[in-house]
């Protein structure tokens, strides 16, 4: 079969050729940057925190009428209460550890800083050296949150100190991450060297390094520093502490219930509510919701996008099957089969549908450019524009199947007839 | 003329139902889509004092050292406390308050309301005047009680429906962190959306509990939220930030004339030429004055997320209705026959243009009180998120007319080329071929 006459027919309705390409490419052009949306959230979603997070739950709790925290005693005092804490905390049967830390990765509530090569230049806050995040914890944080040690050794308990939380002073060893390791020794030999945080003239040691983990920040403002984490052993004292807790395998739930009680048994004078146990499961939901909710959104809206363009092609075709009710019966006359009928709209519609694909492989791409110069995103892979091609073809075709079909069934006779 | 068109359109419609309805579904869902996210998009780049924001400033200055001096970068977000102070009290604007954001443990008289911590702003006394804070009972403070330190505050009518069932307490005591302050004031029904005046507590958060004299706050050394950024040997602890090379208050000024910005501007840059020589500022210097609208694009309060899903909206509208355009160009041209016979019995062009499109826009109609009930769900949907803004989401008179507008306006758009076709077919031609 030629496309001669074909295209020479479509010549005759230009205007809803038109209409069905533009729909096409628009519907191409939206889908495709939707769906590249989605990936990324899934992606972000999904990435690992670097932590083992099954059977582990954070603990966030108050205590009322606490010490100040403003002089060296009542620091002491703060600390006390915390090490009763924790003393009670490990002494349950279905714990495995417990570490006190000042947040945990998706927690949306983060100590940042930066260190730097030199001593004293970089000012606490600002973004000079490199950014980082800070964790306080003591030598069960690996062991309790799951990381993995790549280089160097785990703190010891010696190596632990504690000061008040609003306290300067910064510590004489920290383990790293490796992705903060590798920016600071591009030659991948951090373990051992000198760093310094803060803009602090008081050197600190790297003495071991972890495969990954992340900053607690979700937002987009982290990008750029999101494996940057720096493990201080230190416990901060202030009038509100959190614990992080590793339950024995499958003991999550019975660990995570006996710990109220505990904690009011130990100490009575605190504000524990339903927020304050949470299991990582539920850190990691409420951190994502919202990405979790726009993929939803645009998946919602592509689908039906698609649809609403597969009912536009299914009317704009059966008006013309309506209109050419007589040219089909002509043509079953003159010897045309049922299938040649079908496979005429087939591949009109195929042929309508690749100049659409076209004019919206270049609406995609447009569009991509005009999202990258106003959102943070990323440039379309060529993948996603030719699966967004395959799928518009075979949309088209699933759309036009009915209307062909019944066109394909107008008997011959009908030739005969007047109009 | 127009009961009739209108009776023939309906007519039309009626004969083909499962096209009808799909031109009205594409219409609403395209509808509902935009108007849900251009609601939101409303409420979220509102202005929080209409009538007042163009006379709003918020002034920046850049006192950082050398380090990392990057010509032309924006100056910091916030001010320290010398520059704040030397700004109050220059009183070179119409009005002006200096302010930072806090928490403050309350300590209930009645013995049935546990103690709890309360968000609070330590400001100075122009902030009521100046951001025209509405009063149900009482008043804001002084400068003199700013000067006094005065142990006074200012609390929302929530917390005073809280703690004294709603009753006029003025002149009442209400103990936080263990000192005694005199309520002057009780706030009536405000909340600006956004929290313009101070964007580090949540862009959409709600009002702060109590609101006292900075100078009182800082005698107290009441706990401190909010950003604050240090440079070169700062990072001091929060009791010495007087001192310290960190910035961390807010500083608004009002403008009355629009002539007296410039002037305003002018002073800023004096006065860091000013500190340069002193050697307290190293840059050279670097102003910044924003309206408060401007100040808020600065800071990108919108969040990309609402933008984004707002293009995507305004794009799945616009696919929508060139599917419209397509269906009801189907749908008029196959009426050619009809048509003919119309234009050989004597009607206009014009005419059958007019009847064509008053079926237009009752497409539009349809579809734009099924797009507002869809609407009405989206708008249900958003404020199920988690996000700081979604109870914000409410549809209002406004957006309720435009959504309207928006239908029959999109309708009345698709229905013109398919009209304007319709009307050019050949009356003889369509009457022969019959």
């Amino acid at each position: 079969m030629t496309l001669h006459p074909m295209i020479a027919a479509l010549r005759r309705h230009k205007a809803g050729v038109v209409l069905i390409a533009l729909q096409i490419a628009l519907t191409l052009a939206i889908v495709c940057n939707a769906v590249f949306i989605i990936g990324q959230r899934v992606e972000r979603v999904n990435r690992p925190t670097g932590l083992d997070e099954s059977n582990l739950f954070l603990v966030s709790q108050q205590w009322v009428g606490a010490p100040s925290g403003d002089d060296p005693a009542s620091v002491e005092k703060l600390d006390s209460l915390q090490q009763a804490d924790l003393a009670a905390l490990r002494s349950l049967p279905d714990v495995a550890s417990v570490t006190p830390i000042n947040s945990l990765p998706l927690l949306n509530s983060s100590w940042n800083g930066a260190v730097d090569l030199k001593p004293g230049t970089t000012g606490q806050g600002s973004f000079n050296g490199t950014r980082t995040t800070y964790y306080f914890s003591d030598e069960q944080a690996l062991s309790t949150l799951g990381l993995h040690l790549v280089a160097g050794r785990n703190f010891t308990v010696a190596d632990v100190q504690h000061r008040g939380f609003r306290d300067q002073g910064e510590p004489s060893l920290v383990i790293l991450t490796k992705a903060l390791g590798d920016k600071l020794f591009p030659k991948g030999d951090a373990l051992g060297k000198v760093i310094f945080l803060n803009g602090a003239t008081t050197p600190t040691t790297i003495i071991g390094m972890v495969e990954r983990m992340q900053v607690p920040g979700t937002g987009s403002w982290t990008n750029s520093f999101v494996w940057n984490a720096t493990l201080v052993p230190t416990r901060l004292d202030a009038n509100f502490a959190r614990y992080a807790i590793r339950a024995k395998p499958g003991r999550l739930d019975a660990a995570m219930h006996a710990v109220t009680p505990t904690l009011y048994a130990a100490n009575p004078l605190r504000v524990l509510d339903d927020d304050s146990v949470k299991s990582f499961a539920q850190i990691r939901a409420e951190a994502y919701r919202a990405d979790v909710g726009m993929a939803i959104l645009m998946g919602v809206v592509c689908l039906i996008l698609l649809a609403v363009t597969a009912a536009g092609i299914v009317g704009l075709t059966s008006f013309w099957v309506g209109q050419r009710h007589r040219q089909i019966g002509v043509r079953r006359a003159l010897g045309a089969r049922k299938i040649d009928i079908l496979h005429y709209f087939q591949i009109e519609n195929l042929v309508i549908a690749s100049v659409g694909a076209v004019i919206g492989l270049m609406l995609a791409i447009g569009l991509n450019v005009l999202l990258m110069q106003s959102f943070e995103m990323e440039r379309l892979p060529v993948a996603y524009v030719l699966a967004g091609i395959v799928m518009v073809l075979a949309l088209g075709q699933g759309a036009v199947f009915v209307p062909a079909r019944r066109a394909s069934n107008v008997p011959p006779v009908v030739a005969t007839r007047a109009a | 003329m127009f009961s009739y068109y209108l009776d023939l359109a309906l007519r039309s419609l009626r004969r083909n139902k499962a096209l009808t309805a799909l031109m009205v579904v594409a219409i609403a869902l395209g509808i509902g889509a935009s108007m849900t996210m251009l609601t939101v998009l409303h409420v979220l780049s509102g202005d929080p004092l209409p009538g007042k924001s163009q006379t709003l400033f918020y002034p920046q200055l850049d006192p950082r050292d050398k380090a990392d001096y990057e010509a032309g970068a924006e100056p910091p977000r916030q001010v320290t406390w010398i520059d704040g102070m030397n700004l109050l009290r220059a009183r070179r604007a119409d009005r002006q308050a200096l302010m930072t954001g806090g928490a403050v443990p309350i300590q209930p008289a009645q013995s049935s309301v546990d103690p709890f911590f309360s968000d609070a702003r330590y400001t100075t006394a122009d902030f009521f005047p100046m951001f025209d804070t509405p009063f149900r009972y009482g008043r804001g403070w002084s400068e003199a009680d700013d000067d006094a330190r005065s142990r006074v505050v200012v609390i929302t009518s929530e917390l005073n429906d809280k703690l004294f069932g709603g009753r006029d307490s003025t002149g009442q005591i209400l103990r936080m962190k263990d000192t005694a302050f005199r309520i002057i004031g009780v706030l009536g029904d405000w909340r600006p959306n956004p929290h313009f005046y101070d964007l580090n507590m949540g862009d959409y958060s709600g009002l702060e509990s109590v609101f006292l004299p900075l100078s009182a706050s800082r005698d107290l050394h009441l706990p401190l939220n909010g950003s604050r950024s240090c440079w070169g040997d700062g990072g001091s602890d929060e009791a010495h930030f007087e001192t310290a090379s960190c910035v961390w208050l807010q500083f608004w000024v009002q403008i009355n004339e629009p002539a007296k910005v410039a002037d305003y501007r002018n002073f800023l840059v004096r006065y860091s030429q000013e500190q340069q020589a002193l050697g307290r500022f190293q840059r050279s210097p670097n102003v910044r004055l924003s309206g408060l609208m401007q100040w808020l694009d600065v800071n990108k309060v919108v969040p990309s997320d609402v933008r984004l899903q707002t293009w995507l909206a305004l794009g799945f509208l616009l696919v929508c209705l060139v599917n419209t355009v397509g269906l009801m160009l189907a749908k008029f041209l196959r009426r050619s026959g009809e048509l003919g016979v119309r234009r050989a019995l004597g009607a206009s062009r014009q005419a059958v243009f007019g009847q064509l499109l008053v079926e237009s826009a009752v497409i539009g109609l349809a579809g734009g009180v099924f797009g507002l009930l869809l609407a009405f769900v989206g708008l249900w949907l958003v404020r199920r998120q988690p996000s700081d803004y979604a109870a914000l989401a409410h549809m209002d008179l406004t957006m309720l007319g435009a959504t309207f507008a928006a239908a029959i306006a999109a309708s009345l758009c698709a229905g013109l080329l398919p009209a304007w076709r319709a009307c050019q077919i050949t009356p003889a031609l369509q009457l022969k071929s019959q």
